[in-house]
């Protein structure tokens, strides 16, 4: 028989501080994504071979300097890969491994699941476009500093926008489901969703993937403030997938 | 218990003592209907402060839908659920409470130290996650991700969890479900070492020795009903000739000899292949008698016991011996 001291589980109930709560959420979502080895192929590996591939081959019709161009629409599919189809398809499973409803049972406030999940995801971004940035450097990339507050914000809003379509498709459906979805819909998007190359057919500009690409371009390439455009049409995703989220997401 | 009476001066101590303290659980008139199916039907329930109540059923009686209505998962159709004295869901009560979901829960990648700790920085006061891993024998486990544990070492990793944060109260749905016998017998120890330290626990089961062993009281439901209540004494021994004498021997023993031999009252039955069963009012006589006729019958009594009912068969009786789909 195992005897335990008296006093061990004596009661002292209490709710933990919420920087901590959310610095360790944040920590263990980024922690586990890079622990993942197909996580890592979708928002590291593919990226960087793209990155590379279109940088030094034409195969693709892009604007001179190609490797600027093409970092910039880079910028827009790692963000895809992570905050898209990486977090549909860790949240579809982590709802099957009964995660949610773990932590969500803890003092650990709804809010803060879900500002724990954006920051930790938030960190993953940052780590691949700060890879991307230096390998597309090397590659002779030369960036105008004028840009970089419009390519911070522009990499925030397009994590949370995909971030909040991601969290519509995982919260949803069955795991397999979430899977298969989340990785067609981000080859049709960079296929034909104007992130590797611009389509010029009308409703394709409506698009998040677009929108992001062509904003991102703007701020990488020029150095100025995306259109409009482009950010509006991010936001309107953003919001509406967020709205639809809050009533579609299940625990489990 | 110390009377005041107005005629003698009484020293009050600094410390009041609540002569009716606020109950731990309290569920009254508790509806929930899944689509046309009642889950749970005009249920009522209270649980005392610092004691180990078993809500016990079989499958499907509506154990788990109670219990997640009283940690706030899911929301009743009727009645009231008030948990420490706040309404269930309340953010202001999920400190206060310890939660082990049935089946478990937790990140397919993560390990499990790092899942506890997760679930520490959610707490004022945690206990050592480390002392915690060990206690429940998940050490040799650290490295191995949720997704690749037994089922018993989840449902291990998951009481940790419901433990860790010291809460007042904390709700086990089916604690030993998948766990071999020495985890059984390592949350039994648990439970108690809680109750000692005035935590009390509501759990689920379809276990009558696990009731019997943990509860203060048990709660028996059968299709979202309370059917019986009581201390795990009261139900097993509520009326004096309630006993059983039990023995063994040749299977296939012609019983009618022995049924017309003992007094009126006394019902006799062949319960499995060669267990045999007395119920009623058990005497000395009865035993001499039972004895008396295996040996005219040629056999050895084997086994030979006598008792009062299980809380097993208290069960059966109430919920019926038919296996349900």
């Amino acid at each position: 028989m195992t005897t335990f001291a008296p006093g061990t589980f004596k009661p002292a109930p209490g709710r933990g501080s919420l920087p901590r709560m959310l610095f360790v959420h944040a920590r263990t979502e980024a922690m586990l994504t890079l622990r993942n080895g197909e996580q890592i192929l979708l928002t590291v590996i593919i990226p960087l071979a793209l990155l590379v591939a279109l940088s030094v081959m034409s195969v693709i019709p892009m604007p001179e300097p190609r490797v600027g161009s093409a970092t910039a629409r880079i910028f827009a599919l790692a963000i895809i890969s992570s905050a898209f189809t990486g977090q549909a398809i860790a949240l579809g499973f982590d709802r099957r491994y009964g995660v949610l409803k773990r932590l969500s049972a803890s003092a650990l406030p709804r809010w803060l699941l879900v500002a724990g999940r954006v920051c930790g995801a938030l960190v993953v971004v940052a780590l691949q476009i700060v890879l991307l940035a230096v390998t597309a450097l090397i590659l002779g990339w030369r960036f105008p500093l004028s840009g970089l507050p419009w390519v911070v914000l522009l990499i925030i809003l397009g994590t949370l926008t995909f971030g909040a379509l991601g969290v519509l498709l995982g919260g949803a459906l069955r795991a397999e489901i979430v899977l298969a979805l989340a990785n067609i819909i981000w080859f049709v998007l960079l296929m034909v969703g104007g992130v590797a190359l611009s389509v010029p057919v009308g409703f394709v500009h409506l698009l998040p993937s677009a929108a992001l690409a062509q904003a991102l371009e703007t701020s990488v390439v020029h150095g100025t403030a995306p259109g409009v455009g482009p950010v509006a049409v991010l936001v309107a995703w953003g919001v509406v997938a967020g709205a639809l989220a809050t009533r579609t997401t299940r625990l489990t | 218990m110390t009377q005041l009476r107005a005629d003698r001066p009484v020293r009050l101590g600094c410390v009041l003592v609540s002569p009716n303290p606020q109950p731990a659980v309290e569920v009254s008139g508790l509806v929930k209907r899944y689509g046309s199916k009642t889950a749970v039907d005009g249920l009522d329930l209270v649980q005392q402060p610092g004691t180990v109540l078993a809500l016990l059923g079989p499958n499907g009686a509506g154990k788990t839908t109670t219990v997640e209505i009283c940690e706030g998962f899911r929301s009743a159709d009727a009645g009231s659920v008030r948990v420490l004295g706040l309404e269930a869901g309340s953010e202001a009560l999920r400190p206060r409470i310890g939660v082990m979901p049935q089946g478990g829960g937790g990140y397919p990648g993560i390990r499990a130290e790092e899942m506890l700790n997760l679930v520490a920085a959610c707490a004022a006061n945690p206990l050592d996650p480390k002392w915690l891993i060990e206690v429940l024998g998940l050490g040799g486990a650290v490295r191995t991700p949720y997704k690749r544990l037994s089922g018993g070492q989840q449902q291990r990793l998951s009481l940790a969890c419901a433990l860790i944060g010291r809460p007042e109260l904390v709700f086990l749905d089916e604690p030993t479900a998948g766990m071999d016998p020495q985890a059984r017998r390592l949350v039994w120890d648990l439970v108690g070492a809680l109750r000692e330290d005035g935590v009390a626990v509501l759990l689920t089961t379809h276990l009558m020795d696990e009731a019997e062993a943990l509860a203060d009281d048990v709660v028996i439901i059968d299709e979202g009903r309370v059917v019986a209540q009581g201390s795990p004494a009261e139900l097993t021994a509520n009326r004096a000739d309630d006993q059983q004498l039990r023995f063994r021997a040749r299977p296939g023993l012609d019983t009618s000899l022995l049924s017309a031999a003992l007094p009126e009252g006394l019902k006799v039955r062949e319960a499995t292949r060669g267990g045999y069963v007395v119920e009623g009012l058990i005497d000395p006589q009865v035993v001499s008698t039972v004895t008396s006729w295996c040996a005219q019958q040629g056999v050895l009594a084997e086994e030979l016991t006598v008792a009062k009912r299980s809380l097993e068969d208290v069960f059966l009786e109430l919920t019926g011996r038919e296996l349900r789909s």
